[in-house]
């Protein structure tokens, strides 16, 4: 940032006056980003405020538990971590299936902060592990403002950076995955990626191998942090591309890229859980261009052609919900609904395409590059609503551009008008007129103009010194001949506007923030005219886990909650979050599909001793298991064909009211869930997630018992009864007499039946 | 219908259940105080033979009218009894706070059970009956008949006393010694669950269909002059003659086994290392060799002596054995096996699991996780990738001199 205005500064001594403006203007620029930081920081801790100093959600209990075990066993016993905690019985490798850049983050700055090491014990301040979690992904959203400022402002100047890194700071989009307690991957992953992005640029415009070195580190620790690092591994080289197709090679292009790719990949390889797929897997290959169709050859005959599953379902939408069903089943995995980029970029949507006309003019290497991140990451953000995260950034920084560009002329017509103004009371205006190369000495007021008048003159210093880029500083200097002025009262009016879009988004983002994605999903709440309403329930029940279950217990439930029983129960779990073994999910998907006793016969195989499931018909928290129940059904029909999905539905109706089809109504899920539940509302039965009366009210378990339902009913744990100490006779009390003889066998099976006749009516009767 | 053959009549129409579990003391599992129900005290003579070889054995019989208020099982949540004799057929209800209920916890917590029937069972007995698995006869003027097997007394025949000489075959259920009598047999039909295969917990309890079996009437019958005859068709072939039945050896031996005198197991000292060491790892790694030792005893009725069979072995368990493995013994009880942990990572059990006609079932489990290599455990240089590290130092090599001599030829 330095850089370029003492390049400005030293060649034009001239103008003393000049040289305390560019000061001021940094000063004031550093103070604008220290705000912006800290804007950024204080706008997602309004979980804490509102609730608590809590770790949220799924994915990020794994996080913290990883991390607390890195603080705990160090480094090596965390890459060589088996954990035999979850997958039970097959166990998981973290270390090498883990991306570590986030628990590495976490750990170290515990380490720094509040670690015992003598070494490390700099501040010596006494954090939990659990604290520094909370707030790691905050700290990393304001660095990755003031990533998007470096980034921005290498395309576009100053001002469009420090409007940039403001409109990310509080990007809604960012926000949801990045609040305090939101300890997952992406809270550090987009700050890496909009870092590597940045030195890419910078590389790309100095062409000094010290920043190609730099972005090299960067994209390992993007590697290191998060998946969506194939996205940059793939969009570099297609913007090398596109430059060379286009005619703009140049030897900066090379030192940009080839010691990202060769020093990249090598780096990536490092990461256990990427090692050699650096190498092997086609999301890889867009940055082998050369060596594309050898590599190709080598993986092309695998029936996926190389892709994994996630990546096919970027290239081909519909490839999830046809093949992998445990893809499709994750919400974040679902494309994007039209109101979701209103809510999650919300004025930013209006703004992009502005933003992408000021890239063309002109149109350089680093506005081609963001022009091509936009581009994309909208297509990818339109396959899977996560990845709105990834198209988070692109708009800022084309909104950032936009409305710099926007400031930059309406404030100039001002300028303008105003300096004609007092020119003509003077003398002439005739040497304002003549170009905007005099008018930067009459801009005090708005720092916009100045920022980008900054930047437009080391890039005019820059064509006296390289020759290569004749054409673009041709083309900006030929823009700059004719400014664009508006009329005076268009501009404040425009201005008006412009500043109300800008505080609409800001009233926007602190809502969402504070409304939308500040609840951790772990604590519930609900207003009703009676006053605000807690609903604790899941922490509730991993608290009865924990103590009242056996240290080796095994605990099955549908996935979802298997990295918050391992975390805060502390306690085995079939599958988790993780995903990694479609057919064990398919096992308890199954199971829950089945009937009690075969149900039974599964979980007991898999050394299970409670059955945790949520259930929302109480209090109408609709993602329950009951929503969930058909997922479960599919994949474990995929994998065990005896599960069909037709049998769960009522003429393609998914329902659970007495429409419902018998093998709804007797699956596990359906008992666990609806067990005891008429009891609640006086023999009503009434879901109010579902809306409408449950179908089977009346039910008794014989292979399971309840031993806990929380508070609200949302978690109930069921413990599977042991086997039978004895097994009955089959003679009951009011059988008639039956004999083993030949003779007897038909009056012993008549008498049977009726025996089951007399059985239902005796049941149905006290149960009504 | 009164009168109708059936088919077989299983040992003497015994029906045996075990069951698992460790509910009399682990270091004397013999049952020291037993509640005998009868319906009427003089049974106390007409089965005096019976009681007084428990009560010689060192049993404290508690006898009591099956009606008497004041039975009771326990008595502040502790059982007073380790067995129960039911020799009441015919009653309906029982005094006290005793019922069907408190008869099977007091199976299910592990104690034993002794129930003999009659023709006159009632319904209560035929619940504990089937409750227990054990379905008697349902129709009360039913009698067990068989035409070919029957003992005679002087000239004549009667055919509902069977003479029973086809014994289950197991020494720990009726002992060591043959009994050379045939068994006399009078009473209901019951047939067994067939699906009661498995035994759950340790308790033992033995159903008779026949109260007189333990009587002394046949000791005493048999003694005079009995006889069996073996018959083909019409026509007798072999006509036996004893001086006594086997009654008394026969009830003896099965009370022995119920009572826990015999085919209690225990298996203790569960222990595993790494061959070569002797602390027990909290994990193993894959490709470990590993040594796995248990200790099991047998409970002769006055002290632990070694178990010794050839046919315990030890699964290494993961959703299904990986390893399955016989043990040695040293013949003082210990049995011991190696093997090499499989190449597959996981929670693997290690699993004994152990059932015996008329012992103990052991059930033992115990959870083992097994992690893949670190990463400083494999190998370092292998020699297939020689080539490799050859083509990256001389092609390292080669652009070194690629490049000293493309900068410096000129």
């Amino acid at each position: 940032m330095a850089v370029p205005v003492d390049t400005i500064t030293k060649p034009t001594p001239a103008s003393s006056t000049s040289t305390l403006r560019f000061a001021f203007g940094n000063v004031l620029a550093f103070f604008i980003l220290l705000l912006i930081g800290v804007l950024a920081f204080s706008i997602r801790l309004f979980s804490v405020i509102k609730y608590e100093s809590v770790i949220h959600e799924f994915d990020p209990y794994f996080n913290y538990r990883v991390t607390q075990f890195l603080t705990k066993n160090g480094i090596y016993d965390f890459w060589n971590w088996f954990d035999d905690r979850t997958w039970y019985p097959l166990g998981r490798v973290i270390g090498g299936t883990v991306y570590p850049g986030l628990t590495l983050t976490a750990g170290t700055i515990w380490k720094c902060v509040s670690g015992d090491d003598l070494v490390l014990q700099s501040l010596n301040i006494p954090l939990s592990v659990e604290t520094v979690c909370v707030f790691t992904a905050p700290v990393f959203s304001a660095f990755a403002a003031w990533a998007t400022y470096l980034l921005t402002k290498e395309v576009k100047g100053t001002g469009a950076g420090l409007t940039a890194a403001v409109l990310l700071a509080m990007v809604p989009s960012y926000i949801s995955r990045s609040v305090a307690g939101s300890y997952d991957n992406e809270a550090v992953a987009i700050f890496a990626l909009i870092f590597t992005f940045y030195l890419y640029i910078k590389t790309l415009n100095t062409g000094s191998l010290f920043y190609a070195t730099l972005n090299s580190i960067s994209y390992f620790y993007m590697v290191c942090s998060w998946g969506g690092y194939t996205f940059i591994i793939n969009l570099i080289p297609m913007h090398v591309l596109l430059c060379i197709v286009t005619g703009r090679y140049s030897s900066r292009l090379y030192i940009a890229y080839a010691p990202l790719v060769v020093l990249g990949t090598l780096l990536a390889a490092l990461v256990p859980v990427v090692g050699f797929n650096a190498v092997m897997t086609s999301e890889h290959f867009a940055s082998f261009l050369g060596g594309m169709l050898r590599c190709s050859s080598i993986v092309a005959s695998s029936p996926t052609k190389g892709w994994s599953g996630r990546s096919l379902s970027l290239l081909d939408p519909t490839y999830a919900s046809k093949y992998i069903p445990i893809i499709a089943s994750v919400s974040e995995h679902q494309p994007p609904t039209w109101p979701s980029y209103f809510m999650d970029i919300n004025v930013l949507a209006f703004l992009v395409p502005a933003g992408i006309i000021a890239c063309f003019s002109p149109l350089s290497d680093a506005s081609a590059f963001v022009i091509l991140y936009l581009v994309m990451s909208v297509y990818f953000s339109g396959v899977m609503v996560r990845l709105m995260l990834v198209l988070a950034p692109a708009a800022c920084i084309m909104s950032g551009i936009a409305l710099s560009e926007a400031f930059d002329v309406f404030t100039r017509s001002i300028k303008f008008y105003i300096s004609s103004l007092s020119e003509s009371l003077q003398t002439g205006v005739r040497d304002i007129v003549s170009g905007n190369n005099a008018s930067p000495q009459n801009d005090v007021i708005k720092t916009d103009k100045r920022e980008d008048s900054l930047k437009e003159r080391p890039s005019r210093k820059n064509k006296k010194k390289d020759k290569e880029v004749v054409e673009k500083p041709s083309v900006k200097s030929k823009i700059e001949k004719r400014p664009l002025v508006l009329p005076v009262e268009a501009s404040f009016f425009a201005l008006f506007l412009t500043v109300l879009l800008g505080a609409f988004y800001v009233v926007h983002s602190v809502w969402a923030a504070a409304e939308a994605y500040s609840a951790p999903s772990i604590v519930l709440t609900s207003h009703s005219h009676d006053g605000l309403h807690v609903f604790d329930d899941f922490r509730e029940a991993y608290a009865w886990l924990s103590h009242n279950t056996e240290i080796d217990d095994k605990v099955a439930s549908w996935w979802d909650y298997g990295y918050q029983t391992t975390a805060m129960a502390n306690r085995t779990v079939i599958v988790d979050n993780n995903t990694w073994n479609n057919t064990h999910i398919a096992t308890v998907g199954t199971a829950m599909s089945s009937p009690e006793k075969a149900a039974w016969e599964i979980f007991n195989s898999l050394d299970v001793k409670y059955v945790l499931v949520v259930f929302g018909g109480l209090v109408g928290y609709p993602s329950d298991d009951i929503n969930k129940f058909l997922w479960m059904v599919r994949i474990g029909g995929g994998v065990f064909p005896h599960i069909k999905e037709p049998d769960y539905l009522r003429d393609g109706q998914y329902r659970i009211d007495n429409q419902a089809t018998p093998t709804m109504l007797n699956s596990l899920m359906y008992k666990l869930s609806y067990f005891r539940f008429v009891e609640t509302d006086g023999g009503k039965g009434y879901d109010r997630v579902r809306r409408t009366e449950i179908g089977k009210k009346y039910f008794k378990l014989t292979h399971f018992e309840e031993v806990f339902t929380t508070h609200h009913w949302m978690v109930r744990i069921y413990k599977l009864k042991p086997q039978k100490n004895r097994i009955r006779g089959k003679t009951t009390k009011k059988s008639k007499s039956c004999l083993k003889s030949k003779g007897f066998v038909a009056n012993c099976e008549g008498g049977g039946e009726e025996d089951i006749v007399n059985f239902l009516n005796h049941t149905t009767k006290r149960n009504h | 219908m009164a009168n109708f053959s059936i088919a077989t009549v299983f040992i003497a129409s015994i029906s045996l259940l075990f069951a698992l579990s460790n509910s009399f003391s682990l270091e004397n599992p013999t049952d020291r105080r037993i509640l005998v129900l009868v319906d009427d005290l003089a049974l106390k003579s007409s089965h005096s033979i019976f009681f007084s070889s428990l009560q010689t054995r060192g049993f404290e019989l508690d006898f009591k009218l099956s009606d008497d208020p004041k039975i009771a099982l326990q008595r502040y949540g502790q059982y007073l009894y380790d067995g129960l004799i039911l020799f009441s057929p015919t009653i309906e209800r029982f005094g006290g706070s005793l019922d069907v209920a408190a008869i099977l916890d007091f199976v299910d917590s592990g104690k034993d059970l002794i129930v003999a029937a009659d023709a006159s069972a009632s319904d209560l007995i035929r619940n504990i009956a089937a409750e227990c698995g054990v379905d008697f006869d349902e129709d009360s003027s039913a009698v067990v008949i068989d035409h070919g097997s029957y003992a005679v007394s002087g000239t004549e025949g009667d055919h509902t006393l069977i003479a029973a000489d086809d014994f289950i075959q197991s020494d720990v259920l009726l002992g060591t010694t043959k009994i050379e009598a045939p068994v006399l047999f009078k009473g209901i039909g019951h047939s067994l669950n067939p699906a009661n295969s498995l035994a759950r917990n340790n308790a033992r309890v033995l159903f008779s269909g026949s109260l007189d079996l333990f009587s002394n009437k046949y000791e005493i019958f048999c003694s005079s002059s009995n006889h069996q005859c073996k018959r083909q068709g019409a026509q007798i072939i072999t006509c036996n003659r004893y001086a006594k039945s086997g009654n008394q050896q026969f009830v003896t031996e099965l009370s022995k086994w119920v009572f826990h005198e015999r085919g209690h197991l225990k298996a203790v000292n569960v222990r595993h290392h790494r061959v070569g060491e002797t602390d027990e790892p909290a994990i193993y790694r894959i490709n470990d060799d590993l040594e796995y030792l248990v200790e099991i005893y047998e409970w002769s009725g006055s002290s632990w002596e070694p178990y010794v069979a050839n046919d315990v072995q030890i699964q290494f368990y993961m959703m299904s054995p990986y390893v399955l493995k016989t043990m040695s013994t040293d013949k003082k009880g210990l049995y011991r096996t190696s093997f090499k942990v499989p190449d597959v990572y996981g929670v693997f059990q290690f699993k004994v699991e152990y059932q015996r006609l008329g012992y103990t079932s052991l059930s033992l489990a115990k959870q083992i996780p097994v992690r893949p290599f670190r990463h400083n455990e494999y190998e370092r240089f292998i020699p297939t990738a020689f080539p490799y590290y050859g083509a990256s130092f001389s092609t390292m090599a080669a652009f070194f001199i690629f490049s000293f001599v493309y900068l410096y030829s000129k």
